[in-house]
Order: C-alpha cells, then structure tokens, then sequence
C-alpha cells in the first residue's frame, strides 16, 4: 500500500549525492594493491586442482584415487563420495530459488558426469605438479551416454534424458515420464488466437541465441582453512560473502556461524559469481589435508565448467492495427538450462513484453536441459535473449507498416497505471521520460552514411531491494566508517560513502568504506539485482541518521536541553533553543572527542529488507556500418538513454550502462559456445570466445533520465542490469536495416552477414 | 629438471630467484617476487591483463618464459607512481572512473603508458587500436580511453613546461 | 477485502481459479487464508512468490501491510544478475 508520489520537476540540489568524487578504493586498484582472489595466501597452504569430465554425459561406473594418493607432495583427494548426501531442497538464499542438491552435484559429480568439465574429483598437494601428477593418476571408469546440447533436440521425445526424476512443472496435468523439460512458465490475457485473427496486419518469426559466458577478466579463485575445531575460513573472490558461506555451510553440512567468508577484491561478476564452485572442494580437501588449500581456475576451467547463460529459441508472433497499435502478442521460448534446471526463462517470460501495454498475448517458456555447463545468472537475466526476440518483431512491424520505430514504442507505451505484462499496476515508472530522451538527443537526428543502419530498441528489469546490513563508526577525532557487507563490482564503495556523507554533512574524504566479512558485520545479500545503491544504501542512509540523532542526543544533553531544541547542520549540532543563545555550534569533531563521557562510543547499525525497489527502462540507439564484402559489422554510434531514479554518482552510473551495453554488442556480433560433435566447447578461450576490445565500440553515449524513485532516501533506482537488455536488438536492428535483410540468428558474425547478404541477392 | 637462477631488475631494483623450467614470467613475478599486481585473466597472451614491460617492450608476461627476464629490465604496475605520486595515467584513470572491478587495469595501465611512451599524441583510434591487447569487461572503454588522452595531453604539457 | 490475482503457477493449487478475495491485513495473515483456502498454496506462495502490493513489489516481507482495498499479485520471485 502507498500513496503515488508526484514527480518532482527538479531534483534537490545535494551537496554530495550527485557529484563525482574519486572513488575510496582507487589509489589500490591503480597500483596493485587491491587484492583479488588469486592473490591472498596462507602460510602452509597447498595448491588444490580438480579432475573434470571428458565427456558430455556418462555414467560415472567408478573412480579410483589411490594412485593418485601415493604421488609424494599429495595430502588430500576427494570425490563426490566425500560429501554430504543432501536431500532435494529449494535454497532461497542465493539470488533465484537454486536447488541445493543441483548445486552440491554441480560442484562435484554423483553418478554422473553431466557435461564436459562437470568435477568428478579433487586433489590438494604441495606444489601444483604433484597436483597435476595425481589428477592424471585417478582412475576414472566412465559409460559414455549419448548427450544432447541444442535446446530443442533436448525437448524431442527421443532425446536422451539427463535426469530420471525430472517431471515437466507447470503443465495442466503431471507428465507420466520423465523427460529434459523441467519447467513450462506461462503467463496470458485476453484471447490472443481471436485477436491474431482480426488483426490487420501480422508478423510472425524464430529468433536465436547462442550460450554466452559473463566474460569477467578474473577467474574464479579461493584459499580456504578447515580448522581442527572445525571452524573454516574462506578467502574468496565472489558476489556475496554470505551467500558463499551458507552454501558452503548446506554442503559440506557446516554450522553457518562455523565458517568465516573474507571477500576479496572481485574482477567482475555479472552474475556469474553469485554462486560456488571451488570453495566447497577448498574446504574438503583442507579438512582432509589439515592445511589450508588454494584453488585457481583457468581460463578454459571458466569455460568448460562455470554458467554460461543460456542459448535460446524464442518464435514471436505479433498482431496490430495499421495505425501501429499491438493489439496481440505470442511469445514461445525455449532456453537451455545446462546440467541442472534453472534456466532465465522464467524472469525472460515476465519481462518479454513488459514495456508495451497490449490487450492480448500468450507468453510461454520452457525451462530445458542440455548437456553444458548449468548455466548462471547474466546480468538481467533471461531479460536480453527475450528482449532480442521481441524488439526484433516490433522493428519488423514498424518496418511493414511504414512506421518510425519511436513512434510505434510511444503508441503502446506502458506508463503510471499500466498494467504489467506480469501483473501489478506500473507507478512512477520513467519509461516515457526515456523515450522521450532518446528521441531529442543528437543521435536520433543525425543522418546515416552508406552502408549504415540504425536500431533502436527498449528493455526493462525488475531490480530487486532485498536484506541489507550496514554500520556507521565515528572515530574519535570525527572520521567516519561505513561498513557494510556488499563486495564492490561497479563503485558501490563510493556511493555508500557519499550517502553517509551527505546525511552527515561530511566532506567524503572523512568516510571511508569498508567491505566487511561474515563475521564483522551484520548478514546481506549478495550484489547483484542492482540491490546495492537501493538497498545497501538505504541502510547506510538509515544507519547514518541514527548517528546524527545520538549526536544531536549528546549536545543537548552537553547543552542541558532537548534533543528538539538541536538541529544537525554542515556536520555540526546547532543550538536552536531560544533559551541557551550563548551556546556556539558544536562540530562532529568536538563531540567525538567526548563521545566516552557522554554515553559511549558513537555508532549505528540497521539491518533491513528493502522493498519498492523499482524498475528499470531502457531505450537504446545503435549506429552500424557493414563491410559487404567481408560481413564486418563495426558499431560507429551507440546512444544508451535509462530512467536511474537518481544518479549518486554519475560516473559509475554512466560506467554501468557503458558496460552493459559493450556486453550486449559482444553478444549480438560475435560471442557463442562452439560444441563438437562430442558435446566438447570448442572455444574455451578469449581468442576464439571474441568479446569486444577497444577497437570494436566508439564512444557510448549514457543518457541519465532522473524520474526519483520515492522509496528510497535519494530517489536511487537499481541500474546495473537495464543497459544490456536493449543491445542486442539495438544492433540486429540496425544490420537488418543496413543490409536489408532481417537477422533473426545470433551472433551476426561475418560469416553470417554475408550468407544473409548472399542469400538476398540470390 | 633443475631450476634456473634467474637476475633481472624490476621496476629498477635488482632481484632474483629460482624459475622451474615452465614458469612464466607472470608466474615469477606473483610467485616468486610477490609482485600481484599483475594479474592472469586468460594464462594464452589473449586478454592483456598480465602486461609488462620488458626492455621498454610490452609483452604479456603470460608468453614470456622467467628465465628470459636474465639482466632485462622489467617494469610493473607496482613501479608506476614514483615516490609517492601517481603517474599521470593513474591519475586519470581515477578522475574519469576508467575502472570498475579494477581486474584490467594493471595491466592497462602499462599498456597505456607504452602507447604514451612511444606516441606522446595519439588519436582516439590509434589508443583504441594500442590498446586492443587488453580486454575490459566492465567498462565499455569509454572512460578508459578519455582518460588516456587526457593523460596523453597532460605529459604533453608536463614535457613542454 | 484484498483482491489476489494469481499467476499460473499456483493454478496446480487453485484448481485453476486466478482471481479471488481474501481477507487479511498483511502478507504472513494473506498467505495463512490463502492456506487455509488451497491447502497447501501458502507454503508454496511463501518459498516461491513474491507480492506486487498496488504495484509495488515485496519479496520475503511478511509484515508488509495489506490495505483494504489493495491489489495484490502473486508474481514468481525475482532475482538478477
């Protein structure tokens, strides 16, 4: 329940929130100092390397380690027979509901082995030869199985089926076999069939998308230390602290509160490091071993082995008027799970048409599984694959009806009052204000040369708030502490300290962040769901009030009058009893330095689950240029305009949507999972998995549109996963007009390009 | 195999140590010399985040065996700020929010001052070219590249002054 | 009266209903009725759902107050990347 807010015309002039400070952080990561997952030790530690299938899919007959357990320098080796047996349970505590089984028989095998690179065992030695030695001496007998990977193979009835447990979800009745379907979504309104009929005008078209990898530069790395008591600590590089020590804790079979996660620095997430992989068989093999265990990934182990997001197959179908207006819209999507269900399809289904305002639609996804790596969240996830889909068939229609792309996103816009595709009633949305900022900027005016194209495209995310703690310190001469438990992947360091800055009206060069591990601050969840301005903030805004209040407390009682009678201004209490006229301000400095004889050290600490967070919307302009000769795609003009709520610091705003859209641009041109004949990843590596480089991209242009969203203290909004949901379509868009022919297929590599182009000519 | 002694100078002191003989001069740096400033993204001279230089040369110290730094000159990430002051570059990097997760930028950072060091006014085009060896992630390299040319410009006037 | 719209994953529950009222001032009394109604649809409405309260989304929020004329929606939970 709450009230609809009017928009504010202009935002409150701050004297922090909204400039740009160099980030807290900075000074280590541009000398090296920052310290990342691979570059932490413990003395006595081993290096610990993990055995991984050469197979897609197989029965695992059995696995004999004593070989290995001879090689000199080996001090521990575990197989999936070393852990816990846990029973089928669906753990809420990550960022999506995550099967805890799926997830413990994704770290390591039990039975089977269910894509190339699916762990089978581990080892630890003292130096990483002997490690290397022992993994060649297991001796694992394996009956290879037929596999599956292509998404609708995997749903035909004479696929080989990856799990004899798995019944389809979600259908009217409960199927008699089992089968790779895990799951239908579905959501509907209206009588689409009726109103494809009466439509006047129909297009209808398949879509493909190939598994793409999250691409982040460090590859996943942890030392982990089971102690004699059985208290363990972690040392990790991953989105969220906590979330690795509970799965490590459900695992292994741990109290929660027995183990300690540290987090390191993280290179980049995206998603992909909202789960576990190495820090379950850390633990084991440190128990095993009684010494503390390092575990590096490689860059082919990232690819063979981590969440790719999923390849999908999605068919649209869309009905409107002449006058541009959708009246019917019927989505079918088919995405790959990998291993282990959970496929994006489901968040895919309920974001495929949240931006258009239609009578009549039928959107259905399937939740399928492949023999490939399980797949993990991608920033938005699921969100892009759909948005490609549709964003595609709306262009289409503008194209068939002879009508401005911009036009026909504004005729069936969704705004306040809206009901969503998937449900409530849209409020204090910005999806107009967007629109209508991608529509006067330069680019959208600007003519196009030869050879070029130009696509738009819009896309939404939900953003999620979620539990958050934080804690705001005073030191004794007046510097603040902000500690909270939220890892950095995109500057949140600096906006937490801003929002304690500007709530106690310090200069930020006084507030110092800190990321804190499990032990030292109150439970959070992890980053991501573009949760941690919102949420996170909202508790370091929280948390700073409550100080400013225990230090208006103190002067009053310093003053010998009412905490009323203070008011709290420029970082200093203000004596506005009428009464008391002689007393002069007291600044944060003084009142620090007495802290002890006042009442005690000054601090606050508020835990919290934000709710309101509000969606984002997006609305992208891309500019390409094609070599008919060779089908090179170069990306010459890239405008990306998003409603923010508010920017608390514009340049790690402008950085998210930058990034967003380098990985939406990756993902239409050139990046996708190559698999053999066996089910093998044929290019697990950064020259054959081409993601953009410098040369590829020009500038890109970030448009804030600042519509404040009223549930939080500043007007913040979730910004993070909006900016890659519109590029994919943003560009086919723009190849499709420049070559005149409708690219349905990713990746629009060259070869692709030029069978388009050859096929047109033909 | 024994290993090999190996006498290399980086960032201008003189150190040593043992190299087995696979180990990669990323390795020895990280390993041996404690210098993790310089990081492994991909281990195949792919992404660019263990650049170095070498002699003056950037190279990826993934694709440099240890045992060929013998009497070089090596320079890393951790010998850029002089004397407690950040290189320009750095500098830069900073005021434009150049970086994100930060995994990058080591080894972008020495990319971008071997582009200055051997074209003190490059282009946007050409920076975005020099430093195509470098992957990035999280930013897009918009911010990347404005702070290198606002770098460039800076030691242009630095030279001049 | 709280009016729920359910989606079509608690239809298995609801014996396919997708629009009902229930009588209930926060989310925990909203899923306990809706318990009592479809046995077994509050467990699962509380694991798997999330609630757009007149639009505004709350997830694992039991004491997020019900209005008496408020929309509620039963949308599956969301996460991100």
């Amino acid at each position: 329940m709450s009230e609809t807010l009017e928009k504010p015309a202009v935002l409150p002039a701050l004297t922090v929130v909204g400039t740009r400070p160099i980030r807290p952080d900075g000074a280590d990561k541009v000398t090296g100092r920052a310290a990342y997952g691979a570059d932490f030790t413990m003395p006595g530690q081993l290096v610990g390397k993990i055995l991984r299938s050469p197979h897609a899919h197989a029965r695992i007959v059995s696995i004999d380690t004593s070989k290995a357990r001879a090689v000199p320098g080996v001090k521990a080796v575990v197989t999936g027979a070393d852990f816990p047996d846990l029973a089928s349970e669906v753990h809420e505590g990550g960022e999506s509901a995550s099967n805890l089984r799926d997830l413990a028989n994704n770290v390591i095998a039990r039975g089977k082995a269910l894509y190339e690179g699916h762990a089978i065992a581990a080892v630890a030695a003292t130096r990483a030869e002997a490690a290397d030695e022992a993994l060649a001496r297991i001796k694992v007998t394996y009956e290879v199985l037929p596999h599956v990977t292509d998404v609708l193979e995997a749903m035909s009835p004479s696929a080989p089926v990856l799990h004899d447990h798995l019944f389809t979800e979600g259908l009217e009745a409960r199927p008699e076999k089992p089968s790779n379907v895990a799951k239908r979504h579905r959501l509907a309104r209206g009588d689409v069939a009726a109103a494809l009929q009466a439509a006047e005008v129909v297009v209808e078209r398949r879509y493909t998308t190939q598994a793409v990898h999250q691409g982040y530069l460090e590859p996943h790395a942890c030392v982990a230390a089971w102690g004699q008591d059985g208290r363990c600590d972690v040392w990790s590089s991953s989105q969220g602290q906590f979330m690795v020590r509970t799965y490590c804790a459900k695992i292994l079979g741990l109290e929660i509160a027995d183990i300690r996660v540290t987090p390191a620095e993280i290179g980049g997430g995206f998603g992909g490091k909202t789960t576990v992989y190495l820090e379950p068989l850390a633990l084991a093999l440190s128990r095993q071993a009684g010494h503390p265990v390092k575990m590096v990934m490689s860059r082919e182990e990232v690819f063979r082995a981590t969440g790719p997001t999923s390849g999908g197959v999605i068919e649209v179908k869309l009905g409107a008027a002449r006058d541009g207006r959708i009246t019917a819209a019927q989505v079918e999507m088919s995405f790959q799970a990998g291993a282990f269900p959970g496929s994006p399809v489901g968040a895919a289904t309920m974001t495929s048409l949240a931006c258009y305002d239609i009578e009549n639609f039928l959107v259905t996804g399937w939740d399928v599984v492949t023999n490939t790596p399980k797949v993990a969240a991608y920033r938005a996830p699921g969100a892009p694959i759909a948005a490609f889909a549709v964003e595609s068939a709306v262009d289409e229609l503008a194209q068939t009806l002879g009508l401005d792309p911009m036009d026909i996103r504004e005729r069936n816009a969704v705004v306040d009052g809206t009901k969503a595709s998937y449900g409530p009633v849209y409020q204090n949305i910005g999806y107009r204000e967007t629109l209508a900022a991608a529509r006067e900027s330069e680019h959208w005016k600007a003519p196009l040369g030869p050879n070029q194209g130009r696509g738009l495209a819009v896309g939404f995310w939900f953003n999620i708030g979620g539990e958050s703690t934080a804690a705001v310190h005073i030191a004794e001469d007046g510097s603040a502490l902000v500690v909270s438990g939220n890892p950095d992947i995109g500057g949140s360091r600096a906006s937490m300290a801003m929002m304690a800055a500007e709530v106690l009206g310090l200069p930020i060069e006084r507030v110092r962040p800190i990321v804190a591990d499990t032990a030292s601050i109150g439970y959070s969840m992890l980053t991501g769901g573009s949760r941690t301005t919102f949420a996170t903030g909202m508790a370091v805004v929280q948390a700073a009030e409550k100080v400013v209040q225990t230090l208006r407390e103190r002067a009053a009682k310093l003053w010998e009058t009412t905490v009323e009678q203070v008011e709290w201004k420029g970082a200093q209490a203000v004596c506005l009893d009428p009464a008391k006229a002689d007393k002069k301000p007291l600044t944060l400095e003084a009142l620090a330095a007495q802290a002890g004889r006042t009442g005690g050290p000054i601090s606050a600490q508020v835990s919290l689950n934000a709710q309101g967070a509000g969606p984002g919307f997006g609305v992208h302009i891309c500019d390409v240029e094609v070599d008919r000769e060779t089908g090179q795609v170069s990306v010459v003009r890239y405008t990306a305009a998003q409603d923010v709520g508010r920017a608390i610091h514009p340049s790690y705003v402008e950085g998210q949507v930058q990034g967003g859209v380098a990985q939406g641009v990756g993902w239409a041109l050139n990046e996708a999972y190559i698999f053999d004949g066996d089910g093998r990843m044929e290019n697990p590596g950064f020259l054959d998995y081409r993601m953009p480089v410098a040369s590829d991209l020009p500038m890109i242009d970030a448009v804030l549109v600042e519509v404040p969203n009223p549930r939080h203290p500043f007007g913040a909004k979730g910004v993070g996963e909006v900016p890659i949901v519109p590029p994919l379509a943003a560009v086919a868009n723009a190849v499709s007009r420049a070559i005149g022919v409708r690219m349905a297929d990713l990746p629009l590599s060259p070869p692709a390009v030029l069978a388009a182009l050859d096929d047109a000519a033909a | 195999m024994s290993k090999v002694h190996v006498s290399t100078t980086v960032n201008g002191d003189p150190v040593e140590f043992l190299a087995a003989p696979g180990m990669t001069l990323l390795d020895a740096l990280r390993d041996e010399l404690d210098l993790t400033g310089t990081k492994e993204g991909c281990g195949s001279g792919d992404c660019g985040a263990c650049s170095v230089i070498v002699d003056g040369r950037l190279v990826c110290s993934c694709l440099v065996l240890a045992p060929e730094a013998e009497g070089r000159r090596v320079e890393t990430i951790e010998g850029m700020a002089q004397g407690g002051r950040l290189h320009p570059l750095q500098q830069k990097f900073l005021e434009h929010a150049a970086l994100q997760c930060g995994f990058c930028t080591p080894g972008l950072l020495m990319a971008a001052k071997a582009l200055l060091d051997s074209n003190p006014e490059p282009t946007e085009t050409e920076a975005r070219y020099w430093l195509a060896g470098n992957l990035c992630r999280c930013t897009g390299y918009d911010k990347v590249i404005r702070a290198v040319m606002d770098a460039a410009g800076e030691l242009r006037q630095e030279r001049t002054a | 009266m709280a009016h729920v719209v359910a989606g079509s994953e608690c239809w298995p529950y609801t014996g396919g209903a997708s629009e009902f009222d229930v009588d209930a001032a926060t989310v925990r009394e909203l899923i306990t009725a809706l318990d009592q109604r479809f046995p077994g649809l509050g467990d699962f409405v509380d694991r798997r759902m999330a609630f757009a309260i007149d639009g505004e989304i709350h997830q694992d929020a039991w004491f997020s107050p019900i209005g008496p004329q408020s929309q509620v929606w039963l949308i599956p939970k969301i996460g991100g990347g």
